[in-house]
């Protein structure tokens, strides 16, 4: 389960940080764990994905799969970004996983989402396992 | 104590995960069952099903018989003055619960203090915070020295005479660190302060004398001493429970029902409204003959040697570190640990892919962890049936996981 890729994601975090100025910020934790994810999004005029950074603690999964979600997000409008689902995030991490870890898996993908949705001013839809 | 032959009496150290054998090192969350439990569950559902207290007829007698020798046995495993004081219940969350509805509701009011340690498990500890928080009470928490040693000075110092009620676990679940509960229950009562008493980690694994330690309430669970999930058990002195009104109200629990008014069942029975966990209750009878048989005093000493066995271990292994106390005379068979640079829950994952099961996380123990610093923890806890070959194969897959991370 642990692959190279994602014990190089967990050392060497892409798009780690904050953003001075974020259009779109969220947060939120995996009580199991405690942990936890920040998203900070930038837009451009045309309300595709510009800057993004995430932060927060946690486990290799956790951790892994918010900076490739990260990656995926570039370029993409906001609306793109509500279509990203979980098998997106498992097609990224490339092993099967304990329904425990999923939650862990998918805790990025919901932070990103929350974030998403309030800027939209829209009811957030979540699938069961992102919740 | 033979404990080989003890593991022959548990089918599910048989059983192999991922293709290993399990090493199941998750004792303070659930134990395992031996056979002798399990057949007693299968023995009352094929041969005497039927509800207790009311039937006049041969099965229900019998179990009536056997839930109520349950309880008699239960009474004489912590030395209880008498059956009556034993309130069976789902857990020992609910048994805090009991205590918290039924009599702190009434008793703990405007500004009075209630002093529980930073060492509570959330249902030692959320209880007593919303209660405060309803009926505008303090919540006064005595912390833990560096090593996880009770801070008894500071203990004292908060006693005073606003202090109502002290709850303090007798082993953490964290830590392993045990409490010194007969001095804190005499400090208490001085101040003239109730007592509650959380055994969840110490009534399985240490002799407790609800008598000598002299506290008013002992909060424990089935399932942490061989018994099945589901049954739990309050204890608390006579004079007491009888002043105290009912918790849940149904049926069993009543004398007589009139359309304008009610009279209350007589203790026990009182605070066990509706049909209760009966395979519960017959087997609690079943573990605890278990235990007795082996015997509590060497069970402890058991635990006390792969506690330092373990301990011992991690000292010798790089990169690894340990809370709580050192002293294993002070210390239940508990030990939290980390791994640095791994996750909990990374490690918890690989070592399952060893067969290993510990547990990891903040073992709703948050405001403790919190005071440690730490988000989460790896924990390995102990019973009769573990042996040091199962620490030694922790061990090596501790290095294994370190590899796994390339951090050897």
């Amino acid at each position: 389960m642990y692959t190279e890729m994602i014990l190089d994601y967990y050392k060497f975090p892409r798009n780690f940080g904050t953003l001075e100025k974020a259009d779109i910020k969220s947060r939120d934790t995996n009580p199991l764990c405690g942990d936890e994810i920040e998203f900070q999004i930038n837009l451009d005029e045309n309300k595709k994905v510009k800057e993004v950074k995430y932060s927060g603690k946690g486990c290799a999964i956790s951790q892994a799969a918010a900076s490739m979600l990260t990656e995926l997000m570039q370029g993409k409008t906001v609306d793109e970004l509500k279509k990203i689902s979980k098998g997106d995030i498992y097609d990224l991490l490339g092993i099967t996983l304990s329904p425990v870890r999923v939650k862990c898996a998918l805790l990025g993908l919901k932070v990103m989402k929350i974030g998403v949705y309030t800027y939209l001013s829209e009811e957030i839809k979540l699938d069961e396992d992102e919740k | 104590m033979d404990v080989d032959a003890i593991r022959e009496d548990f089918p599910i150290l048989k059983k192999r995960v991922h293709g290993k054998k399990l090493v199941y090192l998750d004792n303070a969350a659930t134990t395992q069952k031996p056979k002798q439990v399990i057949e007693a569950i299968k023995e009352f559902y094929s041969d005497y099903n039927a509800n207790v207290q009311r039937g006049v007829y041969e099965i229900s007698e019998k179990a009536t018989e056997l839930y109520e020798g349950g309880r008699e046995s239960v009474a004489k495993f912590i030395n209880a003055t008498s059956s009556k004081e034993i309130i069976f219940v789902r857990n020992a969350t609910e048994a805090i619960n009991l205590v918290a509805n039924a009599w702190a509701k009434k008793n703990i009011g405007k500004d009075d203090e209630i002093i529980i340690s930073i060492m509570e498990h959330h249902s030692n500890f959320v209880p007593w915070q919303q209660l405060a928080i309803e009926n505008n009470a303090k919540i006064k928490v005595v912390g833990v020295d560096p090593e996880g040693h009770f801070k008894f000075d500071e203990y004292e110092s908060l006693l005073s005479d606003k202090t109502k009620l002290v709850a303090i676990t007798h082993v953490s679940n964290v830590l392993g660190t045990i409490t010194p509960v007969k001095e804190i229950v005499k400090k208490a009562h001085e101040k003239g302060a109730m007592t509650l008493v959380d055994g969840a980690q110490s009534v399985p694994h240490i002799p407790v004398d609800v008598q000598q330690i002299g506290c008013d309430f002992l909060a424990f669970s089935g399932h942490k001493m061989l018994a099945p999930t589901g049954i739990g058990i309050l204890y608390g002195k006579k004079e007491i429970l009888e002043k105290m009104d009912p918790f849940l109200k149904g049926g069993d629990m009543i004398k007589e029902v009139h359309l304008d008014s009610t009279r209350w069942n007589e203790l026990p029975w009182k605070f066990e409204a509706g049909t209760p966990n009966i395979e519960g209750g017959i087997t609690m009878k079943v573990a605890i003959d278990y235990l007795n048989r082996i015997g509590m005093p060497n069970i402890r000493e058991h635990e006390k040697k792969l506690t330092k066995y373990a301990l011992d271990a991690f000292a010798n292994t790089k990169g690894i570190d340990v809370y709580g106390p050192r002293n294993v005379e002070e210390k239940g068979g508990v030990v939290s640990f980390n791994v640095q640079q791994i996750h909990p829950h990374d490690l918890a994952s690989i070592l399952d892919e060893e067969g290993i099961a510990i547990r990891s996380g903040h073992h709703c123990a948050q405001p403790l962890m919190e005071n440690l610093g730490l988000v989460a923890a790896s924990r390995a806890s102990f019973y009769l049936y573990n042996k040091e070959e199962e620490i030694d194969i922790l061990i090596n897959s501790l290095k294994k996981a370190r590899k796994v991370f390339r951090l050897e």
